[in-house]
């Protein structure tokens, strides 16, 4: 089970967090610093897993972004490892070369793939098209909303004339 | 929503309604939206209000809705098992769909069902071996591949399913076998997950019952594993050697030098690792050297979780190989010396007894050896300093019962150093009472031997300073050694018998003893003793009472969740009606009103504000009315798409306000952080002044928000005019909705004017860095146009503006001549200041 998701940059700011067990807002913080602090100091070369609290904490730098997930330390760690490979892969198809920039600014939809991806800590959809699939019909459903919006908009501008 | 609250908090009572509605919706979207939220949200006492339509969603006709569903149902069996006792078939049918993406879902729920019950799944064996052989043959759809894998993820699931099985269970094993080797001969060690896949196959080999021929395939991936350079691959090994090595402990040889290569490894992971292989291969022959690798590595790390891990296992291997009773001592010794206060109390009382009682055998020679062994090394271990307070329990034991047993020590020497561990720690009451109960007992074995022993000063100023101690618990142990040295021998023997530490005492659980003492009190006229079991009727009574009372609220619980919407809705229709008759064609243009202000966000709220104001009572009565009249007509699908699309917005402004939050608190750490010299503090504390400000504006902006406006209509707007567009985020956040959105003539015109004020605070914010004394008059000027480019007519709000920037005046002249004066004045302009502006304004 995967217990929290984390994306660091390597500066150490938070660019999206993810919790699936109620976590107090204060103990949050708290786990933020100490696994920042965890990841950010090892080298490249070191494994990819660390212990943590008695978890283990998978994570993975691509370029400048550390993706780093919690497991049980009965688990199996390059299985994560490869979760966040599928979810990583999953954004790039999305964001076509998806870069920080459009983590930043794109929060939401990032959120809604990770929605896609795990679900209750566990791994959800390993198909990537049936995930891209259900977050492109959820895109033309808000373009869709917005447009209705708008219509209404410019009926009640021209009532009021 | 699910992003900020948590099944624990309040509201989401509230949320439960709201996801009723959305899983009953036509769109799968909305659905599926649902589904993850209440995933999130929904807990424990939740679960019956949305059991019953997730458990119809299982046959929905869409697969992504019936995965989800599947997923919810698996978080509610992890909150409440007894919940969804009854659906665990439901797993099973889904197990059968046709989607692979519902079966692969499915698998996560079955596997903690198996996990707490294996047997009654026995007779799914044969259809996990036969999904996973299919998987392994390539006939799921291609999109289900993974880097030439196909589909990885669910054979790691079945693989996982398939160990917990088949443990201990020939029977079942014997149908794993095939389709095992299939995959170990498909196995790419090319790519990661192709690793992934063979790892959880040996865990799996390892988990059921043994065969030869998978046995040598495992070790044989595992060789590959150690080998390889990755250090992934490397730590993978080794947890896979620790697997097999149970199994088979002859595998663990052929590795000896891969091992040794990671045990020293730079990175901490593999090391970790490596022990705990080391910690499963310790036999008599290798614990030693084991066991001080593990002791040097504790020293080093200051992971206080994994360092109590390592202490207890250095404990246990030491208590269960020891080699000689040297060794152990000097083992105990450096696993408390450095990790005394990480490890179990238990532990420390386990060492204890282990020498009181010895290890077992009938040599009464070794024991007193071992004894002898200890006190050596402890009297020579207990000057060093900052020895941990368990430690010091434990010499301190050691030394009072078995100092002077084998007569090679003087009674004297042994009261001395304790003395020494006592003046050390003045502060340790434990370890002051430790050492003088172990005063005691040398002296009572003294005295019981009929020798002569003189009291120290020292001693004897400990002890009285003990006897006017803060501690009852010392004041006890002193006065009991006092009373002690005026006793003769006989009565000593009996008080304090020798080596009886670890005797049985008896217990008379009747008391009768005290039977004599009993009478005398009744037939002085006492009341006779009440049993328990009535007194505990009694309670009975009561607790039932309690039981009612639960039952009663969780019914009134139910009930408020499920009418609580009309209720508010119908009332507040009526009061509307008999105050305000509305025609018709006017209501119609008020709802599309309401409905145009949602996605424009504050600025159309704050033009709807200014129609109120100019309307007066009437039309702040009335809006209310509408308010509520439209939530009924928001169960069409389009407005709930709208209502989501809203809420995405507010989400991301709420998120950008948390980001701007964030940006600010790091700059006030930088303030505190650099304030070297005397100008530069000065400065910066007149910034952080300022800040504070800006945070009592949106509190206060808060508390108004909270209002109920009743009489006062006219000022009512007025302040919430002034207040939102003063703070720099609520400005970056009008921003926002104005680029999302077509623009219209009038709104156009009033977004126009709002946006100057957006861009001129940037520049506000950026001339503090470059300016020292013009900063306050350049923050003033800003705020004063910002206020009355909002305000269009109103004279109280300037008046309130003009006061705080008087205010700001003085309190940043005084900052220039003292820090501390500049502190003081500081806060009481902070204090202050809302007071006024409310009054003024009010």
């Amino acid at each position: 089970m995967i217990h929290f998701v984390l994306l660091i940059s390597r500066q150490g700011k938070v660019r999206l967090t993810k919790w699936y067990n109620p976590y107090p807002q204060k103990e949050r913080s708290k786990v933020i610093k100490e696994v920042s602090t965890l990841v950010l100091t090892r080298g490249p070369k070191m494994c990819n897993f660390v212990d943590w609290h008695g978890y283990r904490v998978v994570y993975k730098r691509y370029a400048s972004l550390y993706f780093c997930m919690c497991i049980d330390a009965a688990d199996n760690e390059l299985e994560t490892l490869q979760i966040i490979h599928h979810f990583v892969e999953i954004l790039d198809r999305y964001f076509g070369n998806v870069c920080e920039l459009d983590l930043i600014f794109n929060f939401h939809k990032a959120y809604f793939i990770l929605d896609e991806v795990l679900i209750a800590g566990e791994l959800q959809e390993s198909n990537k098209k049936a995930v891209l699939r259900l977050i492109t019909t959820q895109d033309n459903l808000v373009e869709a909303a917005k447009e209705e919006a708008s219509s209404l908009r410019n009926i009640i501008a021209q009532a009021t004339k | 929503v699910s992003l900020f609250l948590d099944e624990r908090h309040d509201l989401v009572i509230l949320v439960v309604n709201t996801i009723q509605k959305d899983l009953r919706s036509d769109n799968y979207l909305v659905v599926c939206a649902a589904l993850t939220a209440a995933c999130r949200l929904i807990g424990e006492e939740a679960i019956p209000a949305v059991l019953p339509q997730v458990v119809e969603l299982l046959a929905h006709p869409k697969e992504a809705v019936r995965k989800k569903a599947v997923m919810a149902l698996h978080r509610f069996y992890q909150r409440s098992p007894s919940s969804v006792s009854h659906l665990v078939s439901n797993f099973r049918k889904r197990l059968c769909d046709n989607d692979p993406g519902v079966m692969g879902a499915t698998l996560c729920p079955l596997y903690d069902l198996i996990l707490e019950d294996p047997n009654s799944y026995k007779d799914l064996v044969v259809s996990f071996v036969n999904i996973l052989k299919q998987v392994a043959e390539r006939r799921l759809p291609t999109s289900y591949d993974y880097h030439q894998m196909p589909a990885p993820f669910i054979q790691i699931k079945l693989l996982k399913i398939l160990a917990v099985l088949g443990s201990g269970d020939k029977q079942a094993s014997g149908n794993m076998y095939m389709v095992l080797g299939d995959i170990f001969r498909k196995g790419d060690t090319a790519s990661n997950i192709g690793n992934a896949i063979l790892y959880e196959c040996i865990c799996c080999i390892s988990s059921i019952f043994p065969n030869a021929k998978m046995l040598d395939a495992a070790a044989e991936t595992t060789s590959k594993f150690l080998k390889s350079d990755s250090h992934n691959l490397k730590y993978m090994g080794i947890d896979a050697l620790g697997r097999l090595i149970k199994i088979n402990p002859d595998i663990a040889e052929e590795h000896q030098l891969a091992v040794i290569d990671c045990l020293e490894d730079p990175d901490d992971t593999l090391k970790r690792k490596t022990f705990e292989l080391l910690y499963k291969m310790t036999k008599s022959t290798n614990v030693e050297v084991i066991v001080d690798r593990m002791i040097e590595y504790m020293i080093n790390i200051t992971d206080h979780h994994y360092k109590t891990e390592i202490a207890s296992r250095c404990v246990e291997l030491a208590e269960q190989f020891a080699p000689s009773n040297q060794w152990f001592i000097q083992t105990m010794n450096k696993v408390f010396e450095h990790a005394g206060d990480l490890v179990n109390i238990r532990v420390a009382h386990n060492l204890m007894r282990l020498i009181a009682e010895g290890f077992g055998e009938e040599d009464e020679g070794a024991d007193s050896q071992l004894r002898s062994s200890a006190v050596d090394s402890y009297l020579r271990i207990v000057g060093e300093p900052k020895l941990p307070s368990s430690f010091l329990q434990i010499i301190c034991w050691v030394l009072g019962e078995y100092g002077t047993a084998d007569g090679k020590y003087s009674a004297s020497y042994i009261i001395g150093k304790l003395y020494d561990v006592a003046e050390a720690h003045p502060t340790d009451d434990t370890v002051r009472a430790y050492a003088i109960s172990a005063i005691l007992k040398i002296f009572a074995f003294e005295i019981a031997l009929g020798r002569k022993i003189d009291m120290l000063p020292e001693c004897q100023s400990l002890i009285d300073e003990l006897s006017a101690s803060h501690s009852t618990d010392l004041q006890q142990r002193a006065y009991e050694l006092q009373a002690l040295l005026g006793l003769d021998k006989q009565a000593v023997e009996n008080v304090m018998p020798a080596d009886a530490s670890c005797e049985d005492i008896e217990i008379d659980r009747n008391l009768s003893f005290l039977n004599g003492y009993v009478q005398q009190a009744i037939e002085n006229g006492a009341a006779p003793y009440i049993p328990e079991s009535e007194r505990s009727g009694v309670v009975s009574v009561g607790n039932y009472k309690a039981q009612d009372q639960q039952e009663t609220s969780a019914h009134a619980l139910r009930f408020e969740a499920y009418e609580l919407p009309p209720a508010a809705s119908q009332a507040s229709i009526s009061p509307t009606t008999d105050l305000v008759p509305v025609p018709e064609p006017s209501y119609y243009k008020e709802d599309h009103q309401m409905s145009r202000s949602q996605p424009s966000g504050d600025s159309l709220s704050g033009e709807f504000g200014l129609k109120l104001r100019l309307d007066g009572v009437q039309k702040k009565w009335g809006r209310p009315a509408y308010s509520s009249s439209s939530t009924p007509s928001s169960s069409t699908s389009s407005q709930q798409a709208t209502n989501g699309g809203v809420s995405s917005e507010v989400g991301g402004s709420t998120s950008s306000q948390a980001r701007e939050s964030t940006y600010g608190s790091k700059r006030q750490q930088a303030t505190e952080v650099s304030a070297e010299k005397q100008r530069l503090a000065a400065s910066l504390f007149g910034k952080a002044d300022r800040k504070t400000q800006a945070g009592r504006k949106t509190a206060k902006e808060s508390s108004s928000t909270e209002k109920v406006a009743t009489a006062n209509a006219t000022p009512q707007p007025a302040k919430e005019q002034v207040i939102p567009s003063a703070p720099p985020p609520d400005l970056l956040d009008l921003g926002e909705p104005v680029s999302s959105s077509p623009p219209l003539a009038d709104p156009f015109t009033q977004l126009e004017g709002l946006l100057g004020p957006a861009s001129a605070s940037p520049v506000v914010s950026e001339t503090p860095a470059s300016s020292t004394s013009k900063t306050p008059d350049l923050m003033s000027i800003f705020s004063d146009d910002v206020q009355t480019g909002v305000t269009s007519g109103s004279t109280e709000p300037s008046l309130g503006v003009n006061v705080v920037a008087a205010k700001k005046g003085p309190s940043l002249q005084d900052a220039l001549q003292k820090d501390a004066a500049a502190r003081q004045v500081g806060v009481t302009p902070t204090g202050n200041n809302p007071i006024l502006f409310k009054d003024l304004l009010g």
